[in-house]
């Protein structure tokens, strides 16, 4: 296989408290590849954004350190990399678009000041050519009457138009890989129907890479074709997206999948995970996920257990699962 | 059923001003709402952003007034003249769970103290039967008797939900409305959360209404669901009628626009267009403008909520 395009290997990312650092992520390694969708999918506390925030470094610099791994963008590696070079993949060649468009935007600019922002920034594009530039980008992702409402201000438009906006910005200079954290989290579902249509299109048309980050599992194996799961801070399960609704074999994966509530379902209750998503700060050893599992063995709460490969697209960070899978398909 | 139902929402319609500086413009929050709950019921009141659904929830409990129509409780009728006073004489039986529970919970305040708080303002209770009290909810809702001495930021998201549902209940109520109560949870929370209000509801014998924009996590709870669209109910029917044969096109819109949690799930069609502005709603059926089906007479003339079948309604002129 070529290089992947993006390539994250054991990064830990720690924040600094009141008592030392802690670490949001640790240990975290995955690949994401040219034209590859990759959806990484977790709860509060999983690590799945903070990962996201660290491709492009865009966390608070006094707060944050990354003292150890690597995120390797077509063979730079990005935590080394000068503000120069950073400044100029960042928006050009990784885009990024978030949960809530609102926040995202700036209320006292239109629309078309903002996305022609972009622009000149990487293409050097202003005045009339930005203009035309902007109403294309607008009509790209499917705004009726484009250029009339390339002079709005935010707050006239719906949240899914807004999120459009967000998606033109994100696409103006053709980026190869586009990290969307939440991005259809903050709408209604048959808004997020359309922009998870429209994202799926562009992604066709423009042949770039995606990273989706969401708690959704119903997002997830609707968009992604590589999944990887996260959990307090770990990443848990890595699999091709039919795979890992198929055959979960991290004991997290599989509670996860059965705990969400099915519409087809006349179950009198739904399924639970016991306990609940530990801290940051909470010192668990070994596995930490065991306090919540039902299949915990000793060996599990001794060393943080090692992702191990459950076949050459599947691994799953629990040994006595992996073997167990092991046993029963030889 | 020989049973009368507890709560009658008879022809509910709600508006607000809205300022802006051309003057003064009316929000058609709600139109003509008609439901029913029975006792033991839930309710599921499901709808997108600007559905109604919280407004017609706030105005059950009397938080809001309503704009015209009736609201009967346990056969008060609580908007009519001395709705006040009816209201009062029914206040003990109804309670209200938010989406928040972080905003729910004073942050300077013991759980103990704010799962007694209902208990102290309805007096009568001696300081031990009190004490008593908090235990045995604290029990009901699966929290540690320890509890009692700690502040809410201590507790997770779904650990403050289960205090609120026991402050919620301090006052053993009948009626329960709980907007969106887990939907700012995670999913292995969610769960834990939407079990116990199930087991509660068997031990108690509480009615609910429970309003959330979360189709599966409605089904899970409720006996009946009302689809709401733009300030009205479109459809209502037993669960699981409305999740095996929606009649409203809206409903099936819905339905198929849900994500499944199945990658070999192929979705038929994305329904156009967004949620009409409540300040100038188009003629005749709010959902026409989206509606693959619509003809001539969605246009020109409102759809009434109608019987479609056995125990279900829905307001679409498809169906007359």
């Amino acid at each position: 296989m070529a290089e992947p395009l993006l390539s994250i290997r054991n990064l830990t990312v720690q924040f600094r408290v009141d008592s030392g650092w802690v670490s949001a992520v640790d240990d975290v390694s995955l690949d994401v590849g040219e034209g590859d969708c990759v959806g990484i999918v977790g709860e509060s506390g999983s690590g799945k954004s903070v990962t996201a925030l660290s491709i492009l470094q865009l966390h608070g610099r006094a707060t944050t350190r990354m003292p150890s791994g690597s995120i390797s963008y077509r063979g730079e590696d990005l935590l080394r990399a000068p503000g120069a070079a950073l400044r100029r993949i960042r928006g050009r060649e990784i885009a990024m678009i978030f949960q809530d468009p609102m926040s995202s935007l700036n209320p006292v600019l239109t629309i078309a000041d903002q996305i022609s922002e972009t622009l000149r920034q990487h293409e050097g594009l202003t005045g009339a050519a930005a203009r035309k530039r902007v109403v294309e980008l607008l009509g790209f992702v499917r705004i009726p009457d484009a250029a009339r409402r390339a002079d709005d201000y935010p707050h006239r438009l719906s949240g899914g138009m807004r999120q459009r906006v967000m998606i033109a910005m994100a696409i103006a200079c053709k980026p190869r890989l586009l990290i969307a954290d939440e991005p259809t989290t903050a709408l209604d579902v048959t808004i997020q129907a359309q922009i998870l249509e429209l994202l799926r299109e562009l992604r066709r048309e423009m042949g770039m890479s995606v990273m989706l980050i969401s708690h959704d599992l119903g997002v997830i194996a609707e968009f992604a074709q590589r999944v990887v799961v996260m959990y307090a801070g770990r990443v848990v399960e890595q699999a091709p997206v039919a795979e890992l609704f198929s055959h979960p074999v991290h004991p997290y994966t599989t509670g996860l999948i059965a705990a969400v509530p099915k519409l087809d379902s006349d179950a009198k209750r739904l399924t639970t995970i016991v306990g609940r998503i530990p801290s940051p700060q909470e010192d668990i050893p070994g596995c930490r996920f065991s306090p919540r599992c039902s299949l915990v063995q000793e060996s599990c709460l001794l060393a943080p257990p090692p992702m191990l490969d459950v076949s050459a697209l599947q691994a799953a960070r629990c040994p006595p699962q992996v073997m167990a899978w092991g046993d029963r398909h030889g | 059923m020989a049973d009368a139902p507890i709560v009658q929402v008879r022809d509910l319609r709600k508006t607000f001003p809205v300022k802006h500086a051309g003057g003064t413009s009316t929000l058609h929050a709600l139109s003509a709402v008609n439901f029913d709950i029975m006792r033991g019921e839930t309710l599921g009141l499901v709808g997108e952003s600007g559905s109604g659904k919280t407004t017609a929830g706030r105005i059950l409990v009397g938080l809001i007034p309503a704009s015209s129509g009736s609201v009967s409780l346990f056969g008060h009728d609580i908007t009519g003249a001395d709705g006040k006073a009816q209201l009062a004489a029914v206040r003990a039986r109804l309670q209200f769970v938010f989406q928040d529970p972080f905003a729910s919970l004073n942050p300077r305040m013991r759980i103990g103290s704010a799962i007694a708080e209902p208990l102290d303002i309805a007096s009568g209770h001696t300081r031990k039967d009190r004490n008593d009290r908090v235990a045995e909810l604290l029990e009901l809702v699966g929290l540690p008797k320890e509890s009692i001495e700690r502040y809410p930021h201590e507790f997770s998201g779904g650990q403050r939900q289960r205090i609120v549902i026991a402050r919620a209940l301090a006052l053993n109520p009948d009626f329960v409305v709980c907007d969106e109560p887990v939907s700012a949870l995670d999913v292995s929370m969610q769960a834990q959360i939407v079990n116990l209000l199930l087991d509660l509801q068997d031990r108690l014998g509480l009615s609910y209404l429970f309003i959330a924009h979360d189709l599966a996590v409605v089904r899970a709870m409720s006996t009946r669901v009302a689809v709401m669209y733009a300030g009205a109910i479109v459809e209502t029917a037993p669960k699981s009628k409305i999740y095996a044969e929606p009649q409203h096109p809206y409903s099936k819109a819905l339905l198929d626009a849900v994500p499944r949690a199945d990658p070999s799930y192929v979705r038929q069609h994305v329904v156009a267009g967004e949620v009409p502005s409540l300040l100038d709603p188009p003629p005749g059926c709010t959902f026409h403008p989206r509606c693959p089906f619509a003809f001539d007479r969605c246009h020109v003339e409102v759809p009434a909520l109608k019987p479609s079948g056995p125990d279900r309604a829905v307001a679409c002129h498809l169906f007359d």
